[in-house]
């Protein structure tokens, strides 16, 4: 009898449940277009937030609504927007390559250290401190906050303690530029080859005496290019917006600041730049 | 019939009986999706509002159990009524209300089968709480249950600048941690019953 109890009450129970879930089913249905979880599927999930969405599948919602072309998706190899564009029967649309660009050149072997930094190894915790213990105040502080945020391993610090971007690896999300503390980092077409590697806003031999490859100031390749290049703020500012095939503006940079970056990954400095043969480390307050 | 006040039975289920630091319940949540205090807040929150519907859930398997005289399928019915119910209620709020349903997302599933909801519906029924008194008891359980996990975020995302020995990294330090909040929580003991 107990048994039969037992059945019964839990036999009825499952089945009202079941029923309930069955009508729910029906009637709360949301219809989701099919096509976002094959769209989705074909992405790379890094979740990376480079085309401007949250992650993924926003833009793969994006996508199906036909608001983006695939190409924006920077971290898919180019069959996998074909293979999106052809599903979705849309133009795979064109888009550069963008790299991270670190403005800055101050390894340990040209750049001075004012103070010993004690603490926790990051970043953002030394700028805390006053600005941090670089003689430079817009230098790298060198601990790799951007080598650990970095999702693709795309970024290496050196020897000199400067993180070193595998353009073949970046993807542009701009991870790096949003945790350097120092504003660094930005993201550039690859296209753009003439690069101010400094952000010192000091001018002369103020620039100097903290770093040997710093920007002075001097205003001789805004002189070279007048058209593309400007002084703002004791900082020449390149107008990408022009074309720019011509290494001319970095010939005489005194300090090596304005560099031209080949296609191989080559940096190249102006003949007139000061040679730096320098190996090791300098030493506290050494210049 | 229990005549505990509302009060004694909020301070006695959020603090001084907290069903993670006391208990030991939903230990699982509690070390996994602690390391942020996003997500820490809106776990809590998932597991508040499914601690209400199974409470109230509760009330009424219980009620008909004894009335067709078979309480020993208490704890199978509470689970299959809990589970079912909760599927039903997500499928609810994705319909209505997709903004609460991605605020929510996984963590509603996720809970549902937690042993601190089945031993919320557990211990309300042996206290032998009014319908009421469950409500407040289930509130007061999922705010404890926040206020742990909250507790435990707070201090994980402070231990993530401190230079820690490489014995006792992840899992062993997180452990050490609930360890040391469950004994500074024994000091409420004295409060209540």
């Amino acid at each position: 009898m107990t048994i039969l109890i037992a059945l019964l009450a839990l036999g009825g129970l499952t089945m009202v449940l079941a029923l309930m879930l069955i009508i729910a089913n029906k009637k709360l249905y949301v219809y989701e277009d099919p096509r976002i979880d094959v769209v989705e599927g074909m992405l790379p999930h890094a979740n990376c937030g480079a085309c401007g969405y949250p992650g993924c599948r926003p833009f793969a919602e994006a996508l199906v609504k036909g608001e983006m072309p695939p190409a924006k998706c920077s971290v898919s190899s180019e069959e996998g927007q074909k293979e999106i564009a052809q599903f979705l029967g849309v133009d795979a649309g064109s888009e550069e390559k963008k790299v991270a660009r670190l403005a800055c050149a101050g390894g340990n072997n040209v750049a001075i250290n004012r103070a010993r930094y004690e603490g926790i190894s990051s970043c953002r915790a030394e700028a805390l401190v006053s600005g941090g213990g670089k003689g430079c105040s817009w230098g790298c502080l060198s601990h790799g906050d951007c080598e650990k945020v970095c999702d693709f391993d795309a970024i290496t610090m050196n020897a000199f303690g400067l993180p070193v971007v595998d353009e073949a690896k970046c993807t542009a999300c701009g991870d790096c530029v949003e945790v350097c503390p120092k504003d660094l980092f930005s993201i550039h077409p690859v296209s753009h080859r003439l690069w101010v590697a400094c952000k010192s806003l000091e001018a002369g031999d103020g620039v100097l005496e903290e770093c040997e490859v710093g920007c002075t100031a001097c205003g001789k390749c805004a002189m070279d290019a007048p058209s593309l290049i400007t002084m703002i703020n004791n900082l020449p500012v390149v107008d990408y917006s022009k074309k720019h095939q011509t290494q001319a503006p970095i010939q005489r940079c005194p300090t090596g600041a304005i560099v031209w970056l080949e296609e191989n990954g080559e940096v190249i400095k102006g003949a007139e730049a000061k040679k730096i043969i320098r190996k090791g480390k300098l030493k506290m307050g050494e210049s | 019939m229990n005549t505990e006040s509302y009060w004694s039975i909020f301070i006695n289920a959020s603090l001084v009986n907290n069903f993670v630091l006391a208990y030991f319940l939903g230990i699982c949540p509690f070390l996994g999706v602690s390391g942020k205090m996003e997500t820490a807040t809106k776990m809590g929150g998932a597991v508040t509002f499914v601690m209400l519907i199974s409470s109230i859930c509760a009330y009424g398997i219980h009620a008909l159990l004894v009335a067709i005289d078979a309480p020993f399928l208490q704890l199978i019915s509470y689970i299959v009524v809990i589970a079912s119910t909760v599927q039903l209620v997500e499928m609810f709020i994705k319909k209505m209300s997709p903004t609460l349903f991605r605020a929510l997302g996984i963590f509603l599933p996720l809970i549902t089968t937690n042993c601190a909801i089945l031993g919320l519906a557990l211990f309300q029924t042996n206290k032998a709480y009014s319908f009421s008194q469950s409500l407040v008891y289930s509130l007061g359980a999922g705010i404890g249950f926040t206020l742990a996990l909250i507790l435990m975020a707070g201090i994980r995302e402070q231990l993530e600048f401190a230079e820690v020995p490489d014995v006792v990294k992840g899992t062993a330090l997180t452990l050490l941690v609930a360890g040391i909040l469950s004994l500074t929580f024994m000091g409420f003991s004295g409060l209540g019953t």
